[in-house]
């Protein structure tokens, strides 16, 4: 059959099929359509993860009940605290930088656009990867087997004397195939940021979502690079005869508790500093006032970045350090509320006198603020040495950190999804929706994580499969399993609104929040080369300038 | 009352911990209320309300003052957390032993607790008794941490803060109980399929109890009755590779030391009642008490097993 017989099928020029607009799709390196990538490849692993969640939950909703069992349960949180962290939160949080900055430095695309769509597709093979798990890792004789080794993998149960089979090499894999994809970005954002803001655009006149995923990049590279030679170490260990970690061969498994956590608590800033970043525009915006304090913000957020540097050993209170150790980690916990507090305070103030509307990203905004203080004090809690030995690795924690993921991270994502969806559809979302998604979600995360501290004040560990009767943790846990159901409603509605917004919603046009930063100033979604003509900048919100002529922001800055 | 409550300390140091974590609350309590109450404020003051002239507010840019203010202010409670912190930090772990302190190795084990008391000629597992220590001649229990496998925690919220037992590695920790009783909790780091069951039992008794039952416990076996054909039949299967019975060819070490086992409360870490039918059950089939347990089925026959259960009740 010759090629000439079967002409490829051509339709008019515009609607190109559907292999077209794949190809297109893969091989781009176009920064919005990577973020769009990232974000939509970080939704799915938000349903997958939360699928892992329910699971986890209707097994505990009872004591000693039966859902499914312990090598399951002990599966399926692994997977989860993987999945939400790396393949979730990560990628979602880049997908809005990538897609972001260039737009709002008035640049094109970003320094590297080819490392841009590489990093990506580790990002995207390592979570198929992880996956593939369930399938590969015990061979395909076997039962399926995902790693059960717990989100830190703490040595030596992933030493094949504990693990055998090759469930933690696809985690380990999975990890330093994302790593180097994270690295990849971070290192994309540090050159673009650096090199391809507009004229004018000075470091101080960076709107502050630039200034945070800035600092963000850089703490990527510092924290993820400890985390990728610790998954070589443990590779070494496994296959090479290597004793990093083996601790019936003199290794230490205390090596891998600060290789892990050297990266661990730096993460949690990575992945906090872009919502703080998207707060930090939405709030603003919503309040009809520029930010307050705006070289405070950039100073409270470089420092939150040294200073998380620093911290990592309060998740290891209870492995035996001496005094003076326990005492120098508690002081630079403490110390980071400083700065954090600073944020919170600098937001309060941005609202203060403003005219606040409450349109769904604000709401999902001011909820933040509300939960952001209580996980920062229950933060400061666990970072009282003492009484950590009491409330590490119980589910206060879980509480605690979940407080910061969901009630922090996710809401401003959240925010941020509905801020930006019409800049990058080019459609408005339903805001009838959009509420109903925060009331559900609100409800929902209030009963799962207001409630799940009490249990860890009751003595009720991490981890467990099942839990004895009589121990006051029953009705707890069944609320919070309750919860879960009204967060997962709440997703399903988000989900549908993005579907049925992007499909049947109505023309946004191009600033339909009277916003001030470069993005609204080109049209939605945005084209190719994002600005027709490079813009100049005299201040921080450039198009407060343009619609405001009698008072332009550069006269005070 | 929940038994493994944290505000609800019986020992020394869970008192320190209790004091340390109520001034702790109480400041971040106030911290919460004070900038709640202050977001509330912002949130229902300055929404936009209906017919609204459409005027951008006044534009603020910030104020060094107030960030002066706001900077200083967390740093002076920051400072007072720190030292009160760091007071309970050196208390707990700098505390001196006394002379009449007891000497306890506890050892993790891939879901159970192995105890030994080194002066006192005792090794047993998973139900611990301490004396009751008396604040004019103190008797708290130093422990020795150490792990035969995996990471574990020793947790008994209502006696002490968790510490771990890490393998290749010693720890530390001490007790010093207050009040007699039982006190439950449980392994608090993961380490493998049954983290779950690795439950602690810790029974504090008076000093004269306490007494007694080491006494009884440095005791070899004593086994009354016609058990021979049991006793038989344990000494020649694998059971003897992972178990000892003092006084008997029994002497593995993998799996707990049965010379008392009938002086405990619970099988297999407080999985499961000591009563005949589970100790029954779970020489079948471990698997039916506790999933993923380390101890195989050891695939005898009934008469097999009443044997060895008649036995094994004999170990008081």
């Amino acid at each position: 059959m010759s090629t000439d017989a079967m002409p490829w099928p051509r339709s008019q020029p515009g609607a190109r099929s559907f292999p077209e607009k794949l190809h297109e799709w893969v091989t781009t390196v176009d920064h919005k359509r990577l973020g769009i990538m990232y974000i939509v490849y970080g939704l799915v692993f938000l349903l997958v993860g939360g699928i892992e969640a329910t699971i986890l939950r209707i097994q505990l909703m009872y004591p000693q009940n039966d859902f499914v069992s312990p090598q399951v349960f002990n599966r399926l949180f692994t997977m989860h605290g993987t999945t939400m962290i790396f393949f979730m939160a990560m990628p979602l949080v880049f997908g809005f930088a990538n897609y972001l900055i260039p737009l709002m430095i008035g640049a094109r695309d970003m320094a590297f656009p080819r490392l841009n769509a590489f990093s990506f597709w580790l990002t995207a093979f390592g979570g198929i990867f992880l996956y593939f798990s369930f399938l590969g890792a015990n061979g395909l004789y076997g039962a399926g087997n995902a790693p059960d080794v717990g989100w830190f993998a703490y040595a030596p149960l992933t030493s094949r004397t504990f693990s055998p089979g090759h469930s933690t090499d696809y985690w380990t894999l999975a990890l330093l195939v994302s790593g180097f994809g994270s690295i990849g970005t971070a290192i994309n954002i540090l050159a673009t940021v650096v090199c391809m803001r507009c004229p004018g655009m000075t470091l101080a006149k960076m709107p502050l979502f630039v200034w945070l995923c800035f600092v963000m990049g850089g703490l990527v590279i510092l924290a993820v690079s400890p985390l990728s030679a610790a998954q070589i170490m443990l590779l070494i260990d496994r296959y090479l005869g290597g004793h990093f970690f083996d601790t019936q061969a003199g290794g230490s498994a205390v090596v891998w508790m600060h290789f892990f956590w050297v990266f661990g608590h730096p993460e949690v800033y990575v992945l906090v500093l872009p919502a703080f970043a998207s707060a930090s525009e939405i709030i603003p915006v919503f309040s009809r006032k520029p930010i307050f304090g705006y070289p405070i913000m950039v100073a409270a957020t470089v420092a939150i970045a040294f200073i998380s540097l620093s911290v990592w050993a309060h998740h290891m209170f209870t492995v035996g350090m001496n005094s003076n150790g326990n005492i120098f980690f508690v002081v630079s916990t403490m110390a980071i509320a400083v700065p954090t507090g600073i944020k919170i305070f600098n937001w309060l103030a941005t609202m203060w006198g403003g005219k606040i509307d409450f349109e769904t990203p604000m709401l999902f905004c001011t909820a933040f603020l509300f939960q952001f203080l209580f996980a920062g004090l229950t933060g400061i809690m666990l970072g009282s040495a003492p009484f950590d030995w009491q409330l590490g690795n119980s589910y206060f924690v879980v509480a605690h950190f979940h407080y910061v993921i969901v009630g922090a991270i996710v809401f401003c994502l959240f925010a941020a999804f509905y801020y930006w969806f019409p800049k990058m559809s080019g459609m408005m979302y339903n805001e009838a929706l959009g509420k109903l998604h925060f009331v559900l979600f609100f409800i929902g995360f209030h009963l799962t994580f207001d409630v799940m501290h009490i249990p860890g004040l009751l003595g009720m560990p991490r981890r467990i499969y099942t839990y004895e009767p009589g121990r006051g943790w029953d009705t707890l846990n069944l609320i919070v399993t309750i919860g879960a159901f009204f967060q997962g409603l709440g997703i399903l509605v988000f989900v549908f609104n993005l579907l049925w917004s992007y499909f049947f919603g109505e023309a946004a046009g191009s600033d339909p929040w009277d916003a001030w930063t470069l993005e609204w100033s080109t049209a939605s979604p945005p084209p190719a080369y994002n600005f027709a003509v490079i813009p100049a900048v005299r201040s921080r919100r450039p198009l407060w300038d343009l619609k405001h002529p009698e008072d332009p922001d550069w006269r005070y800055e | 009352m929940s038994p493994t409550n944290i505000f609800a300390p019986a020992s020394t140091s869970a008192k320190w911990i209790f004091d340390l974590s109520l001034f702790v609350l109480s400041v971040t309590a106030v911290i919460f209320v004070v900038v709640f109450a202050l977001l509330v404020y912002a949130v229902v003051k300055f929404r936009r309300r209906w017919g609204d002239d459409g005027r951008e507010p006044p534009q603020v840019y910030g104020s060094n003052q107030v960030e002066l203010a706001w900077t200083v202010i967390p740093v002076l409670i920051v400072v007072t957390l720190f030292l009160a912190t760091a007071r309970v930090v050196t208390a707990v772990q700098n505390a001196a032993r006394p002379a009449g302190a007891i000497e306890l190795i506890a050892i993790g084990h891939q879901y159970w607790w192995e105890y030994r008391f080194p002066g006192l000629n005792v090794v047993t597992a998973n139900e611990l008794h301490l004396p009751v220590s008396d604040p004019a001649r103190p008797s708290p229990t130093f422990i020795t941490l150490l792990s035969a496998d995996t990471d574990h925690s020793f947790w008994v919220p209502r006696l002490a803060g968790k510490t771990d037992l890490i393998p290749n590695r010693v720890n530390k920790m001490w007790i010093d109980p207050t009040e007699p009783g039982l006190y439950l909790g449980q392994c608090a780091q993961y380490c493998g399929t049954q983290h779950a069951k690795m439950l602690l039992r810790v029974y504090v008794d008076s000093r004269e109890a306490f007494d007694r039952w080491i006494k009884e416990q440095s005791q070899p076996a004593r086994t009354g009755g016609n058990v021979s054909v049991g006793q038989k039949i344990f000494e020649s299967t694998s059971c003897i590779n992972c178990h000892t019975v003092q006084g008997t060819v029994a002497n593995g070490r993998f799996g707990p030391d049965l010379t008392h086992l009938m002086s405990r409360e619970t099988l297999a870490a407080g999985a499961a009642p000591n009563t005949p039918e589970n100790l029954r059950l779970w020489i079948q089939n471990p698997d039916a008490l506790k999933p993923g347990s380390r101890m195989p089925p050891m695939g005898l026959g009934d008469r097999e097993l009443d044997a060895v259960t008649a036995y094994l009740l004999t170990l008081r």
